[in-house]
């Protein structure tokens, strides 16, 4: 509804997700979601916080109320690079960036992330690639990415690549293992659909 | 024990120098190592952003793999799997620490492998080449190997994020020295510095540009401004992001800024006398300086 730009800034009780905390806690190495005693030291080791729309803080906090959409559409989740330091740090030994995983999965199982916003993509080709091939070709995944994200960025990046081939550090040969058929086998053979029913079956509307 | 090598699909293309020193260096110090066979991708960091427990798989296929090279026979003998790549090496360290603690983890695991008629790899142990060098071969033993003492280097070790945090025990999460103490046996001086440990960004680099370069433009500034005249990395791809993208930092942020960034496995085999080629460094972008770049022989104090 249109009200001339005039926006409700804060939600209703009603309009959280209040199964949403439970389903993220319920993921091994999120159990400890609920011990959170907002101190901040995440968001004040974590070296990406100043680049991210909610700090990993607020992003526990909101998991906690219930603000579902806003953590799964907000730029922090993909922003974490997943390098530890909030984990190592935490006085509650909360395993903070298995939460940021499990939030991304999340995500990306309810295709709410931005279009075209690149690390999504990087994430889910590079699944693609090692699904089928068992092995990641950093030629193949970055020509795919940039294709998939912004054609631009590769022609900026085409000095950078012609260098590194002149360098014998990348090339468009397709990586793989031998036996497919046994990683094939082996990925069938697991299925998160416990994990994902979860999700699907707690969507709101 | 067994020593098996598993290069991950880094090592294949930016980091092949990293493969080549590493391989270079246990054979110069006559450790034998052999790489596991139809390895596959560990199911590192973005992997584990799209499936967990397929993540979880791939590296339990890798340690199955491994269990099967050495023991397929029976015998009991002990498997260490060695992972240069900080994100493998996370990747199947985790793997490992979830199998463990979490019994439906563990369930789910096991009956896939038994699936793929790939046995439960219970005892197969995961090692990074800093621990093996440090704990395994030992320092003293690293220094009687020296031929060329690094004493005109003065490196920032740079250990970045995942080897150390969270799972790692073989040095401090928050103060890591082995790689000071490595290089230090082979004659070089280590600067004391306060990023160690911080993210490089990984992947940022190539998706969010702006954000990559400034994190690695902070620590290749702090190295220099604490007196290093080289970086020594231990992965792939805090070793591409500080190198390979210096000329952009340098035109980004107005300042010229020329320092070689190489894997601590390249500088031990300088220390050793290996060849340039032997090494991986003539695929450096920045390259490494040395004085005296002959090889030759000089008696080293054993300590």
């Amino acid at each position: 509804m249109n009200n001339g730009g005039i926006t409700r800034t804060i939600k209703y009780e009603g309009e959280l997700d209040h199964m949403f905390a439970d389903k993220i806690a319920s993921v091994p190495g999120n159990e400890r979601l609920y011990n959170c005693i907002q101190c901040g030291t995440c968001s004040g080791t974590c070296p990406l916080s100043i680049y991210m729309d909610y700090t990993p803080r607020r992003i526990i906090a909101m998991t906690r109320a219930g603000f579902r959409d806003e953590v799964l559409r907000s730029f922090t989740i993909w922003l974490c690079a997943s390098c530890y330091s909030c984990t190592a740090e935490c006085p509650k030994e909360i395993r903070i960036t298995d939460i940021m995983y499990a939030l991304k999965r999340c995500a990306i199982q309810e295709g709410v992330h931005r279009r075209r916003f690149p690390i999504p993509i990087l994430a889910r080709e590079f699944f693609r690639l090692v699904f089928r091939q068992g092995r990641n070709s950093e030629g193949r995944l970055l020509l795919r990415l940039y294709l998939k994200s912004n054609p631009f960025l590769m022609l900026k990046n085409a000095i950078l690549g012609l260098r590194l081939f002149g360098k014998g550090r990348i090339s468009m040969r397709r990586e793989s293992i031998e036996n497919r058929q046994q990683l094939k086998v082996l990925l069938d053979a697991v299925n998160e659909s416990d994990f994902r029913e979860s999700f699907t079956a707690g969507r709101q509307t | 024990m067994k020593y098996l090598h598993y290069p991950g699909c880094s090592l294949q293309s930016t980091g092949r120098g990293y493969k080549e020193s590493l391989t270079a260096v246990f054979d110069a110090l006559d450790v034998p190592i052999e790489e596991l066979r139809d390895w596959n991708c560990c199911g590192a960091t973005v992997y584990m952003s799209i499936d967990e427990h397929r993540a979880f798989a791939l590296a339990a296929r890798n340690l199955a793999l491994a269990e099967q090279q050495v023991n397929g026979n029976g015998g009991g003998e002990a498997t260490h799997l060695v992972a240069p790549c900080s994100a493998c090496y996370l990747a199947l360290t985790k793997a490992r620490r979830y199998v463990d603690e979490y019994s439906d983890v563990k369930h789910k695991i096991a009956s896939a492998l038994d699936s793929a008629d790939l046995p439960f790899p219970g005892q197969v142990e995961v090692r990074h080449p800093l621990d093996i060098f440090c704990h395994d071969i030992g320092l003293p033993a690293i220094t009687a190997r020296v031929r060329r003492p690094l004493t005109e280097l003065r490196v920032a070790c740079y250990y970045g994020c995942q080897i150390i945090r969270p799972y790692a025990d073989f040095d401090d999460q928050y103060n890591p020295t082995s790689m000071d103490r490595l290089l230090q046996a082979l004659g070089a001086e280590t600067v004391d510095w306060p990023l160690k440990t911080r993210c490089c960004g990984g992947s940022l680099t190539g998706t969010v540009e702006e954000v990559g370069l400034r994190l690695n433009y902070i620590l290749l500034k702090e190295a220099i401004r604490n007196g290093a005249n080289a970086i020594a990395t231990a992965c792939p791809l805090c070793q591409f992001n500080l190198e390979c993208f210096q000329d952009r930092i340098s035109r980004r942020f107005e300042e010229q800024l020329n320092l070689p960034v190489v894997y601590f496995t390249q500088l031990m085999g300088v220390g050793f006398g290996l060849s340039e080629r032997e090494l991986g460094l003539k695929r450096l972008f920045v390259p490494l300086k040395l004085d005296r770049p002959e090889t030759r022989e000089v008696a080293h104090a054993v300590t």
